[in-house]
Order: C-alpha cells, then sequence, then structure tokens
C-alpha cells in the first residue's frame, strides 16, 4: 500500500509463513519468540546490531519480495520457545476487565496530572 | 527452524470460522525504489505492537487506528496494550517491539539520515485486513508524505 504510493518499505518479520504468504516488498527475518522483533529488552548493543542490519536490507534488497535472514540465536541453549510461541497455554492469563479498567483511568489520570 | 505460525493461529482459533488468509503470491508485488543512500534518507518507524504516548487512548480489539509518537519520547512516557503477544519485555524495554531509542542511536551514528517526527504505533491484532489496507495504511502514508519521508520500517510485535 504503501510502497505503490511511492515510499519505500521494509517490515522485520518472525513468521516466515505468513510473510511468503503475503509478498512485502522488502522482508527482513529474524527467528526470535513474538515480543521481540526488535531485540532482547535492556540489551541496547544487541538491539543496535539488529536493527542496523536490518536497515542495511534497504540497500542489498534488490528484488521485491525478498526476505534477508537475520544471523542472530534467541538463545543455543533454549530453542523450546520455538515449540511453545503462539500455542494454547502460551499466553499468561489477562487480568480480569475490572483490573485492567482502573489501570487504564490511573494510567490517564497520571498524565494529565502532569504539567 | 521457523515458527510456522499460520498452523498456530488456526490451532489458537479453532473454535472460530476459518480465517481467510491474505495471498499475494499471484499478485505484482509493489516496488519503489530507494532514491538516496540510507545515510541520506529520512526513516520513518512505525511498530504494530500498541505503544501508546502518555495519556494517549487505550487501544482495543478490532481497533485500526493508530498513535503518533514524539520521536524523542523517553521510556517512560511509553505504555503498551497489545492482546496477541506476551508484553512484558516489550513493557519493561519497549525498544524489543518499537526501537525508538534504537533508531534514535542510528540516526546519531549517521547510519540513517534522520528519524522521521514522529513515529507511529498501532494494534496489530486487527481482524480486518481489509480495514488496514483501506483505512490504516492510506492515513499513515499521508503522514509519512507530511512528515517527509523517504523510507518507512515496520517492526512488528
Amino acid at each position: 500500500m504503501v510502497e505503490a504510493a511511492g515510499i519505500p518499505t521494509l517490515c522485520m518479520t518472525s513468521a516466515l509463513d505468513i510473510t511468503r504468504s503475503v509478498m512485502p516488498p522488502r522482508a527482513v527475518f529474524l527467528n526470535f519468540p513474538l515480543g521481540h522483533q526488535a531485540g532482547k529488552p535492556n540489551q541496547p548493543e544487541l538491539q543496535r546490531r539488529i536493527v542496523t542490519d536490518a536497515m542495511r536490507a534497504f540497500d542489498t534488497i534488490t528484488t521485491p519480495g525478498a526476505i534477508v535472514e537475520l544471523p542472530y540465536v534467541w538463545d543455543p541453549n533454549d530453542r523450546a520457545w520455538e515449540e511453545i510461541d503462539y500455542t494454547k497455554g502460551w499466553m499468561p492469563a489477562r487480568p480480569p476487565k475490572e483490573a485492567a479498567d482502573q489501570a487504564e483511568t490511573e494510567r490517564r489520570a497520571r498524565w494529565s496530572a502532569k504539567p | 527452524m521457523p515458527v510456522a505460525y499460520i498452523p498456530r493461529t488456526k490451532e489458537l482459533y479453532s473454535e472460530f470460522k476459518p480465517y481467510r488468509w491474505v495471498d499475494n503470491t499471484a499478485a505484482p508485488i509493489p516496488w519503489t525504489p530507494l532514491n538516496k543512500p540510507l545515510k541520506e534518507c529520512r526513516v520513518a518507524l512505525i511498530s504494530s505492537g500498541g505503544i501508546m504516548y502518555r495519556d494517549q487512548p487505550r487501544f482495543h480489539r478490532e481497533d485500526a487506528s493508530y498513535r503518533r509518537i514524539p520521536k524523542d519520547a523517553p521510556r517512560e512516557d511509553l505504555s503498551i496494550w497489545h492482546f496477541g503477544y506476551q508484553t512484558a519485555d516489550a513493557e519493561k524495554d519497549p525498544n524489543c517491539v518499537f526501537p525508538l531509542e534504537t533508531m534514535r542511536a542510528l540516526e546519531r551514528g549517521g547510519i540513517i539520515g534522520a528519524l522521521c517526527d514522529p513515529a507511529f504505533s498501532f494494534m496489530g491484532g486487527v481482524y480486518s485486513a481489509r480495514k488496514v489496507r483501506d483505512e490504516l495504511a492510506p492515513q499513515i502514508a499521508d503522514e509519512l508524505r507530511r512528515a517527509h519521508a523517504d523510507a518507512f520500517f515496520l517492526v512488528p510485535a
């Protein structure tokens, strides 16, 4: 959509099967669990390497529909995440609606109280 | 081994009617080449991880709205709402799904010409791909034109 509007696009993905079906103009595949596509929390060096390597695809991808894979491994000692990511029981239970709404009210109030 | 998310999604949502997955494999792929080196480009960032800035309204299911996040927003000004991924690590460090600080570092380091202001986020768990394509995407394209973006970088959750 955006590409057709004249702006070059690049997307990251951890879902290779979905990406192969959608066929975006440029994609970078990183085999990390959902919620970690740009790296691990509080590891800015790793995040920088991942995003820098991803951005390189703007230069290296010259064929529409190409998918480049990044050479990062989530954890050489933990492959178990691949078995459980996005399966039944993988998501923690959501807080009850009242608690979530209360947290949301507090969030909005916190910000409107600030100058 | 890359995870097969399509069968897993089918399994997770098995009580619902089958989903019509987007299949562009027979369609021509749109293509706009970069017209200058990346280090001279103004790059816009968007994340589908459901990031909100300060008291911006929380996302909800079937929400095809987006948020504008100031490019210099400190981490404490960000919060997250999404039902489709485990958000604990992103709540500790939003850069996991919304690499705003990371892109600022790339700008300082001259890897990109500039990070566009604002950055954007939406909540990727929108059932209707049509809604995303026909409503959200054109609005984002307008925002990118206004921000004079030379390139657009999408990070999923």
